[in-house]
């Protein structure tokens, strides 16, 4: 017998195994998963290794959300795993949510065996039919001979181009039968083959522009982030050496010092003044890794009306597909960056110094509006404060710190008054705006960072959705502190109704909350209440001085609303700034009704 | 001021190569339907030795930067290996192919033949009060022709689609 016939032999293997296997070789280290009829062979191999660790969550659907908060807080690929029928329908929102943000997650679901296939079999469910809008690409792996082959592309397909969801569906009889495992391949694949290295035409067109700006920014999204460390460092050096104002999305927050002097804050609908007026009033706009999302552009024939718009994006639809622009340049956020601080260097046309200087009064004259002021004043805890307070405490003991949010008024609170000085340390649900989010993020954050600070800055209403994981937490002694702004209401929506719909509050009410001090310690957990602003601070240092998981309820005003806001439908020099605050608008047209 | 250019709809034929793999239609058509493109027809069969590709034609309408996003998203596909808008790559030839049945007896039987052979539409099977043509053509050609049979006796029609190609010596591989 030949050799290589030999080490073909050797490597044959039941299917679960050569799962294992290739996920081994693509380096996933943990898994996040929940057991089922169909996925028992994948449970069987799992026990009998130690390579590859599972944790149990409560809920298929928290599986992907902390696949997604590993991912974006290491840059590397979340790994879940779920039985067919339910366990992969019950995935499906984390899919969207990973989808919508570009996170690469690859998700393990079991299927009925191939031969009962369309055959309406005990928890069969068409997950490939389902998933298909829901995921970037699926797998149906029908011939074992192609199992080896297909994980690994889907880590290929997960994390090439723009990041995504990639589910792989096993039948059951695939993972039992045995097949031969091969490696990963080193010929590019056949067809998907995104371009990450910039056309050098687009990036000298777009240095000429920026070069003779007088009123620049730069609009750095989520795509900085996803491009790694070193892109958010390039784009450090690039903002710094132009003198040029930058301002970052909601997902793109960390991507830029937010106690840089030149950092605008975050822009968009509850973006700051400053932000959004120089988005307004701008004359060039270099948008890195963004897509110029509704959430931020406001109304699209009002979005900054007079400026040349230079788009940088590693996904070609991303251009031009909202917003028209003046010059695309397709590629990874970090080559662009290197690519136009080269060319800036060598380029020999000046930059409008003084022009940019006159640009930097006029935002610092909007600056001077401080659209995030707000007075904390007699007992009652505003929201607002609550959040300033936990950021600031955190950057005094100087411990590396995580934040995951859930979704609502809270969530745009986290984001403007919580200050992030690198990338990956802030998870949201951006896309999706996945309420029940924030705490199986945080337990994936938890898992890759164990002796990081993680807390998710939640609302009483969203941690009731994956309320469950603390169940997880316990058996994993995973100390995630949960930070509730407890206002009883669904805040943001109580915000529109006030807003849109007369100060109707249709059952935006939080009626019969569970006592979360009791609720944290049925989980094994400490729970801690908090109504007098007086208490605020040494809550938070307990809280964070506390070894294991906490609820912290904190008890805020009930009727605070989020601003600066830009309503639906309106142009982002059409804000509505806080009660008392001079230079903003009142109102929402009737044509913004119809906008979410 | 919304511009002009930007709210005139176009027609465009659009041809993708494609892996030729379990669902691909289906990835295909749900792109369309799910960010609301229009189809106005659809083809695809494998067109290499080995039956690995496939080539899908569809002609759409929009504007331009809708047909842009179109091409875009379908590149985005995994399995798709090309994408090529023929209507603004250059000239192209496009071509449907039709089966139409038309029944009737006497002078209406005769009068279908005569038009038959003047549109070039061959007979491909006959009964004593029936035809069968089938006819190749631009989409126009076709639709004439189907609009003469009606009064006539038309019975049934069934058509491919369009297919399309460059013009010239330029390849379209993966
Ligand atoms: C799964 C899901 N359902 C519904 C919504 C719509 N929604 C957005 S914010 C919100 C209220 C959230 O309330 P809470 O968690 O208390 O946060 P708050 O706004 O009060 O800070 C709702 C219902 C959503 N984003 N996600
Ligand atoms: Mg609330």
């Amino acid at each position: 017998m030949s050799a290589t016939l030999q080490t073909a032999e050797t490597r044959t293997m039941t299917g679960a195994e050569i799962v294992l296997q290739a996920l081994k070789d693509n380096g996933v280290e943990v898994i996040f998963g929940y057991p089922g009829g169909a996925v028992l062979p994948l449970y069987d191999a799992l026990f009998q290794q130690n390579a590859i660790r599972h944790i149990l969550v409560r809920h298929e659907q928290a599986a992907v959300h902390a696949a997604e908060g590993y991912a974006r807080s290491t840059g590397k690929v979340g790994v879940v795993l779920v039985t067919s029928g339910p366990g992969a329908t019950n995935a499906v929102t984390g899919l969207v949510d990973a989808l919508m943000d570009s996170i690469p997650v690859i998700c393990l679901t079991g299927q009925v065996p191939t031969h009962l296939i369309g055959n309406d079999a005990f928890q069969e469910a068409d997950t490939t039919g389902i998933t298909r809008p829901a995921t970037k690409h699926n797998y149906l792996v029908k011939d074992i001979k192609k199992l080896a082959g297909t994980v690994h592309e889907a880590f290929y397909v997960a994390k090439s181009g723009r990041p995504g969801p990639v589910v792989i569906d096993l039948p059951k009889d695939i993972l039992i039968g045995k097949g031969p495992y091969s490696e990963a391949p080193q010929a590019p694949h056949r067809s998907y083959r995104p371009q990450t290295e910039p056309d050098m035409a687009s990036i000298q067109a777009a240095v000429r522009l920026l070069k003779g700006a007088k009123r620049p920014i730069v609009y750095a999204g989520g795509g900085v982030i996803n491009a790694g460390p070193e892109a958010a460092r390039l784009l450090g050096e690039f903002v710094h050496m132009t003198r040029m104002p930058c301002t970052n999305t909601l997902m793109g927050l960390g991507a830029f010092p937010s106690e840089d002097p030149q950092f605008l804050g975050m822009l968009g609908m509850h973006g700051t003044y400053e932000a959004n007026l120089a988005m307004h009033g701008c004359d060039v706009m270099l948008n890195i890794g963004a897509r110029f999302d509704d959430r931020v552009t406001g109304r699209l024939n009002a979005f900054s009306p007079n400026s040349k718009k230079i788009h940088a994006d590693i996904d070609p639809s991303s251009i031009n597909k909202n917003v028209k622009v003046d010059v695309a340049i397709v590629g990874d956020a970090g080559a662009v960056l290197k690519a136009l601080i080269e060319c800036w260097q060598a380029d020999e046309q000046p930059q409008e110094k003084a022009a940019i200087t006159e640009w930097w009064r006029a935002i610092d004259g909007w600056r001077g509006t401080g659209c995030l002021q707000y007075r904390q004043e007699g007992s009652i805890i505003k929201p607002q404060h609550a959040v300033k307070r936990l950021y600031e405490i955190t950057r005094e003991m100087g411990r590396e710190t995580f934040i995951t949010t859930e979704v609502g008024q809270h969530q745009m609170w986290a984001a403007q008054y919580f200050g992030f000085q690198k990338p990956n340390r802030w998870m949201t649900s951006g896309g999706l705006g996945t309420m029940g989010y924030g705490l199986p993020a945080a337990m994936g954050v938890q898992i890759a960072h164990p002796d990081a600070l993680v807390i998710d800055i939640a609302g009483e209403a969203s941690i009731l959705m994956n309320i469950q994981e603390m169940g997880t937490l316990a058996q994993y002694r995973l100390p995630v502190k949960v930070f509730i702004l407890n206002n009883e209401y669904m805040g943001m929506v109580r915000q529109w109704q006030e807003l849109l719909h007369g100060s109707r509050y249709s059952e935006s009410y939080s009626e019969a909350l569970p006592d979360f001090v009791r609720l944290a310690e049925a989980f094994h957990a400490r729970g801690m209440r908090v109504t007098e602003a007086s208490q605020l601070d040494d809550a938070i240092r307990e809280m964070i001085a506390h070894p294991g998981p906490v609820i912290a309820d904190i008890a805020v005003a009930k009727d605070e609303n989020c601003f600066p806001m830009i309503p639906s439908g309106a142009a982002h020099n059409e804000m509505i700034l806080a009660p008392g605050q001079e230079g903003g608008v009142t109102g929402v047209t009737d044509e913004g009704k119809v906008l979410v | 001021m919304p511009d002009p250019l930007e709210t005139t709809l176009r027609n465009a034929t659009i041809a993708v190569l494609v892996e030729n793999e379990a669902g691909i239609l289906a990835r295909v058509v749900g792109l369309f339907s799910g960010r609301g493109y229009n189809i106005e027809s659809l083809t695809v069969a494998p067109v290499d030795a080995d039956r690995r590709l496939s080539r899908i034609t569809i002609v759409t309408s929009g504007t331009d930067m809708v047909i842009e996003q179109i091409k875009a998203q379908l590149d985005r596909l995994v399995p798709v290996h090309k994408v090529s808008d023929l209507t603004l790559e250059g000239p192209h030839l496009a071509r449907e192919l039709a089966l139409i049945k038309v029944v009737g007896k006497g002078e209406a039987r005769m009068e279908a033949l005569r038009l038959a052979d003047a549109f070039r539409a061959r007979v491909v099977d006959a009964t004593i009060e029936s035809f069968v043509f089938e006819m190749t053509g631009a989409g126009e050609k076709l639709d004439a022709f189907i609009a003469l049979m009606r009064p006539i006796g038309l019975a049934e029609v069934s058509r491919t689609g369009v297919v399309a190609i460059a013009r010239g010596p330029g390849g379209f591989e993966a």
